[in-house]
């Protein structure tokens, strides 16, 4: 038995919304893979839940017809690994939730659920802030639409307004298009494990495979909240491709971490790591493109 | 309405190949449902937050720990345990015989658990590297038998069932 209050079980996205305003006190449940942990440890007991599970017109993946990936936010993280529109043009995004947890866990948890939470070490995370994903937020007054970055607000805070549910997430065509990325899972186990830094870099290089057109590079658990590294991005882009841009880029990223001090993992080895792993990353993401170095 | 006021919801669902259907508290978790109401003794409770894998059951082909599933998500699905494995007359599937003959228990408390998932990978019918059935198998817990035995029985069981699909007679090793 878990320490509920009171269930409402949403039919449909409308449905949710009306019974989020009618209860805000009631805390939305998806996967359940975090809500019913924090319930079991007490950190949410007694709390009433609204569950969404129920709501399949917010599961699956869809191209859009401007090229838009879509990726409702039900879709739990083995569905958006083995689905052939992700696996196609935003493989990384597949591999990244991959690491979640283990198997069983990935069959239940969604990407809604990960990016609501507010964790900084959520694994889709890095990976959805460095391909500039747009969250879409369904609420009493329609739908809103903001980037990823706009929508983390604080460790554990998400810009959700009273009646709004997380019904998607948007990748621009313009973002996945001829770019490569990779994702580092830094952990202490290979399964199960929370990540003690996650690095997410892309890459789109020039037709001639020469030069750097546009790297973005995102971290979790560098900060409060995910982040980008647009100083180093900023000395990347249009630049020539060589090993030594990677290693000047890589080193750049530490004026805009805000790694802390952990049980974990201490500050400076935060540091020492997203260096290092920006710089793998970048390496893998320029061989998936086709460059050589 | 009044705090820990119980309410009640029925479920629809099929287990074990049967179908049924069960008034419960919509506290429970499917754990406790399939324990106490419907005596599946398989599904083990362990830790209770989805780590160690004890708790595992088939929910519509996918692997899933019940302890992080509430009991009413059950309705409309197709759930099964590994008491839907064992034949009519008590006689072993090709992965539990696989788990004894390669001695992949000690204490058995992970091993219904370890079994559904391994019947999970044993029906997708393709081949997996070992580094790939580590990486399957890595939602469960352990702690007597060091996994390689468990390896060792999921590679046996999904070769032995794969010879049966192909109607072919397995060589002797």
């Amino acid at each position: 038995m878990y320490d509920i209050n009171v269930l409402y079980q949403a039919k449909s996205v409308q449905d949710a919304i009306e019974l989020h305003l009618a209860h805000p006190e009631a805390d939305i449940i998806a996967g359940g893979t975090d809500v019913l942990v924090q319930m079991r440890e007490g950190k949410r007991a007694g709390k009433s839940l609204l569950s969404i599970q129920g709501l399949d017109e917010i599961r699956g993946i869809t191209m859009e017809e401007d090229g838009t990936i879509r990726i409702g936010s039900l879709t739990t993280f083995s569905h958006i690994t083995n689905d052939p529109i992700i696996q196609k043009y935003i493989n990384v995004l597949g591999e990244a939730v991959d690491m979640v947890g283990g198997p069983q866990i990935r069959n239940a948890g969604t990407i809604g659920g990960n990016t609501c939470n507010g964790a900084t070490s959520a694994d889709s995370t890095a990976t959805l802030h460095a391909w500039d994903a747009i969250v879409e937020l369904t609420g009493p007054n329609g739908i809103r639409r903001l980037p990823i970055n706009e929508f983390y607000i604080w460790a554990g805070q998400v810009d959700l307004q009273p009646g709004e549910i997380q019904t998607g997430i948007l990748i621009p065509k313009e973002s996945y298009e001829n770019t490569h990325g990779h994702y580092i899972k830094y952990a202490m186990r290979e399964a199960l494990d929370i990540a003690t830094l996650g690095t997410s870099v892309n890459v789109r290089l020039s037709e001639d495979k020469k030069t750097v057109e546009r790297v973005r590079i995102a971290f979790g658990v560098a900060g409060p909240t995910p982040l980008r590294a647009k100083t180093a991005e900023a000395l990347g882009n249009g630049q020539p491709l060589s090993m030594e841009l990677i290693e000047k880029v890589a080193k750049a990223v530490v004026p805009d971490l805000k790694c802390r001090d952990s049980w974990r993992a201490s500050k400076a080895f935060r540091t020492h790591m997203a260096v290092e792993c920006t710089k793998r990353a970048f390496i893998e993401s320029v061989k998936l493109c086709g460059g050589e170095l | 309405m009044e705090k820990h006021q119980i309410q009640y919801q029925t479920v629809h669902f099929t287990l074990n190949g049967k179908e049924v259907e069960k008034t419960v508290d919509v506290r429970a978790s499917l754990t406790d449902m399939l324990r106490n109401d419907f005596h599946m003794l398989s599904v083990k409770k362990g830790c209770e937050v989805g780590e160690c894998g004890a708790c595992t059951v088939i929910i519509d082909g996918e692997t899933l720990n019940s302890c992080l599933y509430l009991a009413i998500w059950a309705e409309g699905k197709n759930i099964r345990t590994l008491e839907s494995l064992v034949g009519p007359n008590g006689e072993l599937s090709d992965i539990q015989q696989a788990f004894v003959e390669e001695a992949a228990i000690q204490c058995g408390f992970c091993t219904p658990g370890f079994i559904m998932t391994a019947q999970e990978i044993i029906e997708t019918g393709k081949e997996y590297t070992d580094d790939q059935l580590r990486k399957l198998l890595s939602g469960h817990l352990c702690r007597c038998t060091g996994y390689e035995n468990v390896l060792r029985a999921v590679k046996k069981a999904i070769k032995k069932v794969m010879y049966k699909r192909l109607g072919k007679e397995q060589p002797a090793e």
